[in-house]
């Protein structure tokens, strides 16, 4: 059902998942805000965007699918706090709803978190109902 | 200190839902001071009525045997104070869950009367994820939670023997 939504409906039910979850206002819900340091995201609350999202769109979210979480312990993907190049490759492979232009030329492990940004929330969920159509 | 802030279950259903009943009395310490002269039942105590309602119906699923940790109040709302000789009914189901977490969603009602809203998230902590400062045994489900479970499932044993 959810299959036939539009980029804008689809990114206006993301803002009220993300406003009740994380209890922020409308206008902090930025597509550029990322979800820990601008919308003050903790760990439990990435599970519990997870959950809103799959009850919001009908959809399954596996674990690790929208929230790559063993990449960066695998420690061939990261030496002296930066990401290594088959580190990048992993991530970019497992979130190609991401944006990596900034990540790409700054990859340390502490910039990891601001690839989870709204603009990331609503284009996976479009990847995700546009292949389930 | 018994810290049981529900009576008894009145209704469980494994992976689904539960009901359980809190009667708020004045022989509670509580109501001395919350407050004097205006005796209510804390709201924060109700929060943690439904935590114990929803947490042993999460904990259930796995036959307890993962520690099952509130992480995360989603929603609290309330309408209505609980006054003593109220009877609290906390009306938990489960939305979500899987192995990291579950999501509940609970109604409280008083004498039959929705007075609020308490949605929650628990965390599932096992004995591999122990090693964080936690104990190896189960913290969560001890012998005092544990009656309250046993206790409803003997009177729906004996309901069912009887019928």
């Amino acid at each position: 059902m959810a299959a036939t939504l539009s980029r804008e409906e689809v990114l206006g039910r993301v803002e009220t998942v993300l406003i009740d979850a994380l209890g922020v206002e409308s206008d902090e819900v930025t597509q550029d805000a990322t979800l820990q340091a601008d919308l003050g995201a903790e760990s439990i609350d990435f599970l519990d965007i997870v959950f809103r999202l799959e009850k919001t769109f009908d959809i399954k979210i596996s674990k690790g699918e929208l929230f790559p979480d063993d990449i960066l312990s695998d420690p061939d993907n990261v030496v002296a706090g930066l990401v290594t190049p088959k580190g990048l490759e992993q991530l970019k492979s497992s979130m190609p709803h991401a944006n990596f232009d900034d990540f790409e030329n700054d990859p340390k492990v502490a910039k990891v978190p601001d690839l989870f940004t709204v603009q990331t929330i609503v284009n996976y969920v479009e990847n995700k109902l546009n292949t389930a159509a | 200190m018994r810290w049981i802030w529900i009576d008894r279950f009145t209704e469980f259903v494994r992976g689904s839902h539960s009901v359980a009943v809190k009667n708020v009395t004045l022989a509670e310490e509580q109501l001395c001071d919350h407050f004097p002269g205006y005796p209510v039942m804390p709201p924060s105590l109700m929060i943690e009525g439904m935590a114990q309602t929803a947490g042993i119906l999460v904990g259930e699923t796995r036959n307890f045997q993962e520690n099952v940790i509130l992480a995360k109040i989603r929603l609290a709302e309330f309408t209505d104070y609980a006054r003593p000789g109220g009877q609290l009914e906390y009306h938990a189901k489960i939305e979500s869950i899987d192995d990291r977490a579950a999501a509940t969603a609970g109604e409280v009602r008083l004498n039959g009367q929705p007075i609020g809203r308490v949605d929650l998230m628990f965390s599932h902590v096992n004995k591999s994820q122990s090693t964080a400062g936690l104990p190896e045994h189960n913290f969560v489900f001890t012998d005092q939670f544990m009656q309250l479970f046993e206790t409803f499932q003997r009177g729906t044993l004996e309901g069912a023997a009887e019928s």
